[in-house]
């Protein structure tokens, strides 16, 4: 896509840096704080104009709480959020970040007040941000994804079907024209052929509006349709992002490896024969140290047990980033020669 | 040729009250022993009630039911008391989708095991207690001594269901029911439950009912497979025929919205629309408003059912046609 | 490329016409017999009381020697005489008025400090939270007769008092459920959608939460009426509520103790009276309860 070439080049749009947020667990009858749930540590990643990113990771590796922090709705601990060279704090408001970063969440009803009617709840957003004409913009993004207006701006969420609900929710976050759009396992909940609704739909917008997408999802297929990067957390860390063919035909943590491999191999002769991981993920609580994969890894040496590995690139100007001993010659894992290889 | 262990007849099941639902509409269906299925359908498809019907956990005064349930020879639909309470649990189980509500969260693993085992086997605590260890190796507990004591809340998802697996195979059901069992699942847990699943059913010899929404799924798990639409088997065979030959528009529809193998910026080939909502019980293709190939036909009368093939049938009227003029 | 599908519910169905969600509610209830039935017979209640004077009863205060203790029946009294000789219809009429006052006052005071408490706890969270919520508690810790007869016998009889304290007993309970519902909704993605959008904390709670808390709020207050017409009556009865000689059935029912073996269908007339509208009061709170339920 033309949109994606052009955009690598210039600045990124959006940038994070460093983002953390740790949640206190309280217990005991004098709640004191007992434990740390680590939901994001130290994430980092840019996104530039048009393009679609891709996030992956299992339950508890914190992309959700990253989609939340990215707008606010989780206050962070440490860290920056630059949009268009502004940054939040100094630069912006929270409620101008707000305007700027809309979200599309997995529960298209859940996302919806079941007592407002759907143009309501479309123009909501535009009203509180005090745009022009909040009714007739949520009128025309109503049609333009595909509800007539008229049919259906008087209804409740609960006379709506599950893809028709999505759509509401995805004019919702249009309505305030926002430049980046997080979809938050946004096609998760819907049926299979509904879904493939909302993703042309979803490319068509991205299209016409000039959108960019942060992509959360656990479907590996769908996220490497959707996306022009993927990136891959684990217990609240980036492992590995890189452009998505890239990732898809060499992926280099061993993690993004067990990932790729654990999907169903839609052939029936040629089946999955031994599972890629054993074992559940860890609790965020307590997170193992140094790699906090180095628990479930096959590739797991002594190194790995006690250093921390950092997110650095394959090689020289390379867009593939990992954070594995692996690929650092001079992390002193044994089989780090051999690199990407194994 | 052995006889079915399950065998449907024209099975139809209504749900009565403010609004009438047809959730299944002359369903039938053939299963061999030690076979495995998988039915494969969206939600609102008629493949959980299948199950439910199975067992016989519809409530009764809402539902309409007719037609014939057979398990090995016996009609289930008559079955009651003692008999029925036997019949569920020891010759057929079932696998939630969620264990942790599937669980009592108050007993502990092993009593929850030792439960079912001595209601059925009718042996004494520490035989049962034996069985239940012996089921939590089989389903590859890691230490499962210790878990024996544990109760479900202190064990992750993917443990929680192999002791749910363990539970229900614990009788030694000859058919098991499995209602998406692997759904809730991270996708490094789904692929060691499904292995797993295969392997006991492989051990076990027993028939396995695979519910699933997800095509990848029964390809991993299933010999073969049923896709439901609008409470109705629109086409089934073997899993390497349904993938490599779908012949129903709508099975074509799903295997494209997979996105397997699908180049990215391409436009898919979306099913238009939703499906039905079946307050009226449907007297054409169900499918046919949402369909591309539909002929005036289609909406006219109900599609015939044509077999290409030995225990193959696709319910369609334009099964077999070239379809090239798409 | 930029075409939708403009498809949709292929089945069409034709599109309802789009109404508010309390004539939905209204229109369900309607069609809920017992619910109206019990409706009807408040609304007497009420109507007969507010117009007490215009119906041409007897004068619920003028006793008479002769007429004492007249059984349900006798010729002038319909239903009887009390210990005085007063009219017993004209004084169970006029006793409609202080007693449904007293009944359901407190409870929608409650209703509104009670809700105003919870939803704030319920959104904000947090120390604002735990402050309100171990307020509450310690009021919990008292059963609230015993609690309405406290602040009572403290604040001294009369009408004022009564009302205050029994204001006072169930702001607990309404907070407590407020703050349930409100928790419940808070964390709905709706919230978060709001908040996102830009929208500060009283908007949200403004436009998104209070449509959505204050029916459970309000079915729960309902239910309370009946509870808090019974515990005004029994503040009367024990003599720290309404004085007499004003009519009013807790009090009537406490002066009407000593002829209950004398008529014992005129001592209970009063008794009834609470029995019934309490009763129709909870069955009425039911029905709302289902009629407000959005999704069947």
């Amino acid at each position: 896509m033309s949109a994606t070439d052009t955009a690598r080049s210039t600045a990124p749009l959006l940038s994070v840096r460093e983002l953390k947020k740790h949640f206190p667990i309280h217990g005991g009858i004098l709640g004191r704080q007992q434990a740390v749930v680590q939901a994001v540590d130290g994430v980092s990643f840019e996104v530039a104009a048009g393009e679609t990113l891709g996030i992956v990771g299992e339950s508890g590796c914190g992309k959700s709480t990253t989609a939340k922090l990215l707008i606010g709705l989780t206050q962070m601990d440490e860290g920056d959020i630059v949009l268009d060279g502004r940054r939040l704090g100094p630069d912006m408001s929270l409620k101008a970040l707000r305007r700027d970063i809309q979200m599309v969440f997995q529960d298209s009803y859940a996302s919806l007040n079941p007592r407002m009617t759907i143009g309501d709840s479309v123009a909501f957003g535009a009203r509180v941000q005090g745009l022009d004409d909040p009714q007739g913009r949520a009128r025309r993004l109503m049609a333009r994804v595909g509800l007539d207006p008229d049919r259906f701006a008087g209804r409740y969420p609960h006379e709506l079907s599950g893809g028709q609900r999505q759509r509401v929710n995805i004019a919702r976050a249009l309505a305030m024209s926002p430049k980046v759009v997080v979809l938050d396992e946004a096609v998760s909940a819907l049926d299979k052929s509904v879904e493939a609704q909302v993703l042309n739909l979803l490319a068509d917008l991205r299209e016409e509006f000039g959108l960019t997408y942060i992509f959360i999802s656990h479907d590996l297929n769908v996220v490497r349709y959707i996306s022009d990067r993927i990136l891959v957390m684990y217990l609240g860390e980036v492992v590995e992002v890189a452009p998505v063919d890239d990732i898809w035909n060499a992926p280099a943590h061993p993690y993004t490896r067990s990932l790729f491999s654990a999907m169903p191999s839609m052939d029936p002769d040629n089946r999955t024969t031994k599972p890629p991981l054993s074992g559940d993920p860890p609790n965020p609580i307590d997170p193992p140290s140094g790699c906090r994969f180095h628990t479930r890894c096959p590739m797991a040496s002594e190194v790995c047990k006690r250093k921390h590995p950092v997110l650095g690139r394959m090689g020289q100007g390379s867009p593939h980033w990992v954070a594995c001993h692996l690929h650092d010659p001079a992390s002193g894992h044994p089989k780090a020669a051999e690199g990407a290889s194994v | 040729m052995t006889d079915p262990i399950l065998q449907i007849d024209n099975l139809n099941v209504r749900f009565n009250g403010k609004r009438t639902v047809h959730a299944i509409n002359d369903l039938s269906l053939k299963l061999m022993p030690g076979e495995t299925l998988a039915l494969l359908g969206e939600s609102g498809s008629g493949k959980s009630v299948t199950l439910k019907t199975l067992l016989r956990l519809l409530p009764e005064r809402r539902t309409g039911l007719d037609g014939s349930i057979a398990f090995d020879g016996t009609d289930i639909m008559t079955l009651s008391g003692k008999r029925l309470r036997s019949y569920r649990g020891g010759d057929v189980s079932m696998v939630f989708q969620e264990p942790a509500l599937a669980l009592d969260p108050v007993y502990t693993v092993g009593d929850q095991i030792a439960e079912a085992v001595m209601r059925h086997k009718g042996v004494d605590k520490s035989e049962a207690m034996a069985t239940a260890l012996d089921m939590l190796t089989r389903v590859r507990i890691p230490s499962p001594e210790r878990r024996l004591k544990n109760y479900p809340h202190e064990l992750s998802g993917g443990m929680r269901q192999r002791v749910m697996i363990a539970l229900a195979l614990a009788c030694r059901p000859r058919l098991l029911l499995a209602d998406e069992p692997t759904t809730a699942l991270d996708a490094t847990v789904q692929i060691q439950i499904l292995l797993l699943l295969r392997e006991l059913q492989r051990e076990f010899g027993m028939a396995v009912i695979f519910v699933t929404h997800d095509i990848g799924v029964a390809v991993e798990i299933s010999e073969r497979i049923a896709v439901m639409y609008a409470g109705q088997i629109v086409e089934e065979g073997t899993t390497r025929e349904v993938i490599a030959d779908p012949q129903h528009p709508y099975t074509q529809g799903l295997l494209a919205a997979n996105l397997h193998d699908v180049a990215k910026g391409t436009r898919l080939d979306a099913i238009p629309g939703a499906p039905p909502s079946l307050e009226t019980r449907p007297d054409a293709c169900s499918f046919a408003p949402r369909c591309p190939l539909a002929l005036p036909a289609c909406r006219a009368e109900l599609p015939p059912v044509k077999t290409p093939g030995p225990r193959r049938r696709v319910a369609c009227l334009r099964a077999g046609q070239p379809i090239a003029a798409e | 490329m930029a075409q939708v599908e403009a498809e949709l519910q292929p089945q069409a169905e034709a599109a309802p016409k789009p109404q508010g969600y309390w004539s939905g509610v209204l229109g369900r209830l309607a069609g809920d017999k017992v619910a109206m039935a019990c409706l009807i017979v408040i609304a007497l209640l009420i109507l007969s009381a507010v117009f007490a004077p215009w119906l041409g009863l007897a004068d619920p205060y003028r006793g008479s020697m002769i007429a004492r203790l007249k059984p349900i029946g006798t010729e002038g009294h319909i239903l009887g005489a009390d210990e005085q000789g007063r009219d017993m219809l004209a004084r169970l009429i006029y006793g409609g008025r202080l007693t449904l006052f007293i009944g359901l006052m407190p409870v929608v005071f409650a209703f509104f400090i009670g809700s105003a408490l919870g939803i704030a706890a319920g959104y904000v969270g947090g120390l604002t939270n735990t402050i309100i919520m171990r307020v509450v508690d310690v009021f919990f810790a008292f059963p609230s007769v015993l609690l309405a007869i406290a602040i009572s016998g403290a604040l001294g009889a009369g009408i004022t008092n009564s009302l205050v304290s029994l204001t006072i007993v169930f702001i607990p309970p309404v907070t407590r459920v407020a703050e349930a519902v409100t928790s419940g909704v808070r964390s709905l993605d709706y919230i978060d959608a709001a908040r996102a959008s830009g929208a500060g904390a009283l908007t949200v709670i403004r436009v998104h939460v209070i449509g959505n808390v204050l029916s459970p709020i309000f079915v729960y207050a309902t239910s309370l009426t009946s509870v808090c017409m019974i515990l005004a009556a029994g503040l009367s009865f024990l003599g720290i509520g309404v004085r007499p000689p004003e009519p009013e059935w807790g009090l009537m029912l406490n002066t009407l103790r000593a002829a209950i073996y004398v008529d014992p269908w005129l001592a209970a007339l009063p008794g009834v009276m609470i029995f019934a509208t309490s009763l129709c009061l909870n069955l009425l709170s039911d029905g709302l309860r289902s009629a407000m339920n959005v999704r069947d």
